[in-house]
């Protein structure tokens, strides 16, 4: 569990971050948006000490966080910075291999590691465990960044934008996959991103930031539903608040029973998805795998919910 | 691949005229009058060129040591204050000239190496001095952002990081301060110290413009040589981080 308390960063006058506090629990993913400027990145770099607060503290699992060693500190704490950072020295293998190294692990243990995130992110360890960064793509780096972050097994991570050079498809299960992991390995982790979608897709909860201020710290649904600021409402956009809703929720939650006609909708596909397959195919209501179906009502009903 | 081969051509040309000179005295009979001597026997020639590499050696050896280890310290957060005072000491050694140092180190010193290694230190250290700092604070902010992140320590990250990426430059400094050294080392010979600038100095002394050039040619070939090796060297570090 990380606690932050009434977390102050000044530059000279200006609270660049502002009073912030903000409890995170064990296992939850925590996404911070704001526009840019906001001070997104200098939160989390108070986090790992990289800014030290000008007041404030920081709390993990109990332990102010200004009491450890800085270095000590961060080699538990998984980081991917914005732009992927990869030292241009060292290949691939050993970009990833730096933490566990600096903590001592055996060779094979690591070597094992590199391949297993390697994998993981839809590289070929074959092709690319020896490259060096520069011969790399932006998206490619990028996802090398993020499995540096994570070599450790780290209880912690921060994410800066970790995947904004990632075209969608990519994306998209890079989302799912680092999803997975923080579930399984119920690590704690606070993403930065500017892409809504994916802040309501991947979120416990979502953290909106202003000008140094958190303004609202909620479950997506609730910041898509009830905005706590004009800000909020603006910079998740109204137009397609609607269609978020419905992504948060899975079909199976949706599910009637009743018979329909034509292919099935997997039932962890998400309403706006199922939503997508009765528009584009023309069906008033889709037949569930595993039983029941789920309406165009239903959707509707949901959609509009407030 | 031309340039590899001339390159090569001259390296063995060069150790031919150091190991036989004799066999090349056609080529400098035109320079001389009144059938002076066409190659300088006074002492071997190889000799000198060793005893001139070796000094050069040495004093690069030093300014690298030197100018390495002031631009690590001032790049560091408890000795950046010393950052101008460091650029004038070592722009001083540089721009102080050689010979005025040999005339003031010869008294202290007496005849013979020290003072040319000392007048060769102080004019090298600058280039490596400046080119070292420039290695070690070019690199992109987000490489030292990813190693603080990471949890190196200010150590580590020297060794592991700032010193690696700041290798490449580090030669092309080295490269300057040899070449620079190479000829400059020839004045050494007006102090006693063995170097190649006998020959030159023989021949001014004699009016045999045979050894003039003959000297002259042999350091500027080593110039040549080394230049190209140490731009080979700074190359391989390059390639390896995509500069080159
Ligand atoms: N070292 C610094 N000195 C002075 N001002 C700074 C410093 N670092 C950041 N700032 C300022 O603090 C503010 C917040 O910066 P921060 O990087 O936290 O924004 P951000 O929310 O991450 O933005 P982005 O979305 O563009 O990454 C900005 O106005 C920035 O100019
Ligand atoms: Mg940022």
């Amino acid at each position: 569990m990380i606690e932050i308390r009434n977390l102050t960063r000044l530059y000279g006058r200006t609270a660049v971050v502002d009073d912030v506090s903000l409890t995170v629990d064990s296992g939850q993913l925590l996404v911070l948006v704001g526009t840019s400027g906001s001070g997104k990145t200098t939160l989390l770099r108070m986090i790992n000490r990289l800014v030290e607060p000008s007041a404030g503290r920081v709390l993990i699992d109990g332990v102010d966080t200004a009491t450890l060693p800085a270095h000590l500190l961060r080699r538990r704490i998984g980081y991917a910075i914005q732009g992927h950072g990869l030292f241009p020295h060292r290949t691939v293998a050993q970009n990833i291999a730096t933490v566990p190294r600096l903590l001592g692990w055996p060779r094979a243990q690591i070597d094992a590691r590199v391949d297993e995130l390697l994998h993981l992110f839809q590289l070929d360890p074959a092709v690319f465990r020896d490259r060096m960064p520069h011969q790399l793509s932006g998206g490619q780096a990028q996802r090398v960044g993020v499995a540096r972050a994570l070599a450790a097994k780290p209880d912690l991570l921060l994410m800066d934008e970790p995947f904004g050079a990632l075209d969608p498809l990519i994306r998209a299960k890079a989302q799912a996959d680092l999803k997975e992991i923080q579930r399984r390995l119920g690590t704690t982790l606070i993403l930065v991103t500017h892409d809504m979608a994916e802040a309501v897709a991947l979120g416990d909860r979502i953290a909106v930031m202003d000008k140094g201020r958190l303004l609202q710290d909620d479950t997506p649904a609730t910041i898509l539903t009830d905005p706590a600021t004009p800000f909020v409402r603006d910079l998740i956009g109204t137009s397609d608040r609607a269609l978020r809703l419905l992504s948060l929720t899975p079909v199976a939650a949706l599910a009637t029973p009743g018979e329909a006609p034509g292919p099935a909708i997997a039932p962890d596909a998400s309403g706006r998805d199922a939503l997508a397959e009765c528009l584009w195919s023309g069906r008033a209501a889709l037949p569930v795998e595993g039983g029941g179906i789920v309406t165009l009502d239903t959707l509707r009903a949901q959609a509009s919910q407030r | 691949m031309i340039g590899r081969a001339l390159l090569a051509l001259s390296a063995l040309a060069l150790l031919a005229f150091l190991v036989a000179p004799g066999p090349f005295a056609p080529l400098f009979q035109p320079f001389t009058r009144n059938n002076a001597p066409a190659i300088y026997t006074q002492t071997s020639l190889l000799s000198l060129t060793l005893s001139h590499l070796a000094i050069v050696a040495v004093a690069v050896a030093a300014s690298t040591i030197v100018g390495l280890v002031l631009a690590v310290l001032v790049t560091r957060k408890a000795g950046r204050e010393f950052l101008p005072l460091a650029r004038t000491v070592t722009a001083v050694g540089q721009t102080f000239p050689p010979v005025a140092v040999l005339a003031l180190s010869v008294p202290v010193m007496g005849f013979g190496t020290g003072p040319t290694l000392v007048a060769l230190f102080l004019y090298g250290l600058l280039p490596v001095f400046e080119n070292a700092l420039a290695g070690l604070t070019g690199q992109p902010p987000q490489v030292a952002e990813a190693a603080r992140g990471m949890g190196l320590t200010p150590r580590q990250r020297l060794w592991q990081i700032d010193l690696p990426l700041a290798l490449p430059l580090l030669l092309a400094g080295m490269r300057l301060t040899a070449v620079i050294s190479l000829g400059t080392a020839t004045i050494g010979s007006t102090v006693a110290a063995r170097t190649l600038g006998e020959v030159i100095i023989a021949g001014l002394l004699s009016s045999n413009t045979a050894f003039v050039l003959q000297g002259g040619l042999v350091v500027g070939i080593l110039a040549v040589l080394i230049h190209h090796g140490f731009g080979a060297l700074e190359r391989r570090a390059g390639r390896r981080m995509g500069l080159a």
